[in-house]
């Protein structure tokens, strides 16, 4: 098993006919995920390397069957995309588009919650389940099949950590990238919930950032609801107070938000905290082989 | 993006929330000529984007027109907490019977607006909320139905507003909140919110934030935001589309991706090292990129070495190897540079560099081998 994306996966992407898309979307079938329509308004009838594109999302799912969709669109036009995809009756939205309106993204939030879709992102690198299909902008060469659950804000930090795992001989069940804006669809608690559940996944590396609370209400959840062992890294220690660190979201807001009182805050629930990704990857190595065989 | 009080308050004003008038100046005549149009006592308040501006002695009531002319002459080029102060708003001054607060934030937990008022208001909410937490009535915005008249109503009662002003005080609840959403603001603060001696409501002060991603929509607000940028790397940098943030210390730092370039600083300053700022090149980064971010890194006199960190995803390496081979021609650095390539053609960049030879340049292999050495080379 594995969360999110798998071998089940039929995948339509928005904006599969402009460059990234193009790219990416392309990038993803060759891993082997099922890519099976592309939408672009206006551009119905097309193809992109024999994917059919479609004008509408509606279309692509009943045609094709799309379950999965992937927002690739420019960010002034992405929450109305995200917003088709959830009317179609798609089941999962992975947006990758960085720049969505934070008010637009409350919007969208709630529509989501009230239709049952699962929403990855925005501004995320996607969703990876190595060796079963890849949706987004993860470079798959770094990640072997394992059974390591690793969710996070940030994506180069997951290549980075990802990497290290695997010359340590550990793999994983599903990478997922949950966005650094404000408002995402799916917060750490989501995806701690799903690898919980997932039976491939025995141990968790969550990896956030300054801004927000999302790690501290992880870290109650963590101690509520998760049996398998997790651990965490955060970046952001040496980041100064108004200051928005690159994404949206990473942003200390007067007191609230620090790297410190995020560590804190896991730390008392007994997570491990690693001090660097180095150190977060041997953590996670440690913690998977004290696991009882 | 944060806005400055005057710019706030022009925001206020065009969806209906009462402020007092005023008019904004940049020079000592500019403020006397507006304060001779508003009538005295008027108010002279410096406008920076920080607080604290009454105690630095930044707001200051004039009398007459002399009273005027001294303290735009003090308050204009005064340093407030770091900020020096370019702009001046000159103000009605008000008599003042309550001072209240009121806010609508982001509530970014709970996903929803969040709309907060106090009859505690002309001080820090902050040390509000921590020593009468009470005084502080919160409400969410149910996002289905915004911002109602009940909601507001319900929001002024509770507070303890006094009887007479709820209706006003509610009103202006419902413009506030009109405010930020028409504005795509993810705050919006008025603290004090005041009652006159006339009974009238009025916003004596604004603080309001926009989100940067909603800029494309709200053009007139995109271009006060090239002024909030006042330092010269983080202007420069802007300019050329690089996400970078000034830290002051003397290790300049580029890395691909905010998580990791976050991350770098951090590992940086373990080693003991003061990172200069934060530079995300993104992804995908191509040589020119590279040689732009080395020139804002460059153009900071304290930097004394820099320091690449990559993990290439998208971005290939020998792109980014390329990019440094260029600026060295291009800009000339003769600081030490640590460069550390992982990932996609690393060793294909890492070729590069090596047939390169640049004397300065300095390869790691790991990242925290990379932030030690560039710590040891930044401080001889």
């Amino acid at each position: 098993m594995s969360i999110i994306v798998d071998k089940q996966t039929k995948l339509v992407v928005s904006g599969l006919t402009g460059r990234e898309g193009t790219f990416h979307g392309l990038r993803n079938r060759d891993y082997g995920t099922e890519l099976v329509a592309g939408v672009t308004p206006g551009k119905g009838g097309q193809d992109v390397e024999g994917v059919p594109v479609f004008d509408s999302i509606a279309e692509a799912r009943s045609e094709r069957g799309a379950n999965t969709s992937m927002i690739f669109v420019p960010a002034r036009f992405a929450a109305p995309a995200i917003e088709e995809a959830i009317d179609a009756g798609i089941e999962t939205v992975i947006a990758i588009t960085e720049g969505i309106p934070v008010l637009d993204m409350l919007r969208v939030y709630w529509k989501a919650k009230e239709a049952g879709t699962t929403l990855i992102g925005p501004n995320c690198p996607g969703v990876l389940s190595p060796g079963k299909a890849n949706v987004g902008i993860i470079p798959a060469q770094f990640f072997d099949t394992g059974k390591i659950g690793v969710v996070s804000k940030s994506g180069t930090l997951t290549y980075q950590i990802g990497n290290e795992l695997k010359q340590a001989g550990m793999g994983n069940s599903s990478i997922v990238g949950i966005g650094g804006d404000p408002i995402v669809g799916s917060d750490f608690i989501d995806i701690l919930a799903l690898f919980e559940d997932d039976p491939e996944t025995e141990g968790i590396v969550m990896v956030g950032e300054i801004g927000g609370d999302a790690e501290e209400r992880a870290a109650e959840f963590i101690a509520e609801r998760i049996s398998k062992p997790v651990v965490a890294y955060i970046a952001g220690f040496t980041a100064p107070p108004g200051k928005q660190m690159g994404h949206a979201g990473a942003i200390i807001s007067g007191s609230s938000g620090t790297a410190e009182a995020k560590k804190q805050a896991l730390e008392a629930k007994g997570v491990r905290v690693g001090k660097s990704p180095t150190e977060t990857a041997q953590l996670a190595v440690e913690a998977m082989q004290s696991q009882p065989a | 993006m944060d806005l400055l009080e005057y710019q706030g308050k022009q925001l206020f004003a065009r969806h209906g929330v009462a402020v007092p008038e005023g008019r904004h100046a940049t020079t000592v005549d500019d403020a006397v000529a507006a304060a001779n149009e508003i009538g005295y006592p008027c108010v002279v308040k410096a406008q920076v984007a920080i607080g604290g501006r009454g105690k630095a002695g930044g707001i200051k009531v004039a009398k007459d027109e002399s009273g005027a002319r001294a303290h735009a002459e003090a308050i204009l080029g005064m340093d407030i907490r770091g900020f020096t102060v370019h702009d001046l708003w000159i103000e009605q001054a008000s008599e003042i019977a309550n001072e209240y607060y009121a806010s609508i934030i982001l509530d970014r937990s709970v996903k929803k607006l969040l709309a907060i008022v106090s009859r505690m208001g002309g001080m820090d909410v902050e040390e509000v909320a921590e020593n009468d937490p009470d005084a502080l009535v919160k409400r969410h915005i149910e996002p289905d139905q915004g911002m109602t008249a009940e909601l507001a109503q319900e929001l002024a009662i509770d507070a303890g507003i006094d009887e007479d002003v709820t209706d006003q005080v509610a009103e202006m609840l419902v413009k506030i909140a009109d405010v930020v959403t028409a504005e795509d603001a993810t705050l919006i603060e008025v603290n004090p919110l005041i009652v006159t001696s006339d009974r009238r409501v009025v916003a004596l002060d604004s603080k309001a934030t926009i989100d940067g991603n909603s800029l494309y929509r709200h053009p007139e607000l995109a271009e006060l935001s090239d002024k909030s940028a006042e330092d010269p790397q983080e202007a420069m940098a802007k300019e050329k589309g690089l996400t970078y943030v000034k830290l002051g210390g003397n290790i300049g730092i580029l890395g691909n991706g905010a998580g990791l370039c976050m991350s770098t600083l951090d590992v940086v300053a373990q080693a003991g090292g003061r990172p200069a700022n934060f530079l995300d090149a993104g992804g995908g980064s191509k040589a020119e990129a590279i040689v732009d971010a080395l020139e804002v890194i460059t153009s900071d006199e304290n930097v004394t070495a820099i320091l690449f960190n990559i993990f290439g995803g998208i971005t290939r390496c020998d792109e980014i190897a390329k990019g440094i081979i260029e600026a060295s021609k291009q800009i000339g650095i003769t600081m030490p540079v640590v460069v550390r390539l992982d990932g996609t053609n690393s060793e294909e960049g890492l070729a590069l560099l090596a047939a390169a030879d640049l004397p300065n340049l300095h390869q790691e292999t790991t990242m925290l081998g990379a932030a030690e050495r560039v710590v040891e080379l930044a401080n001889p």
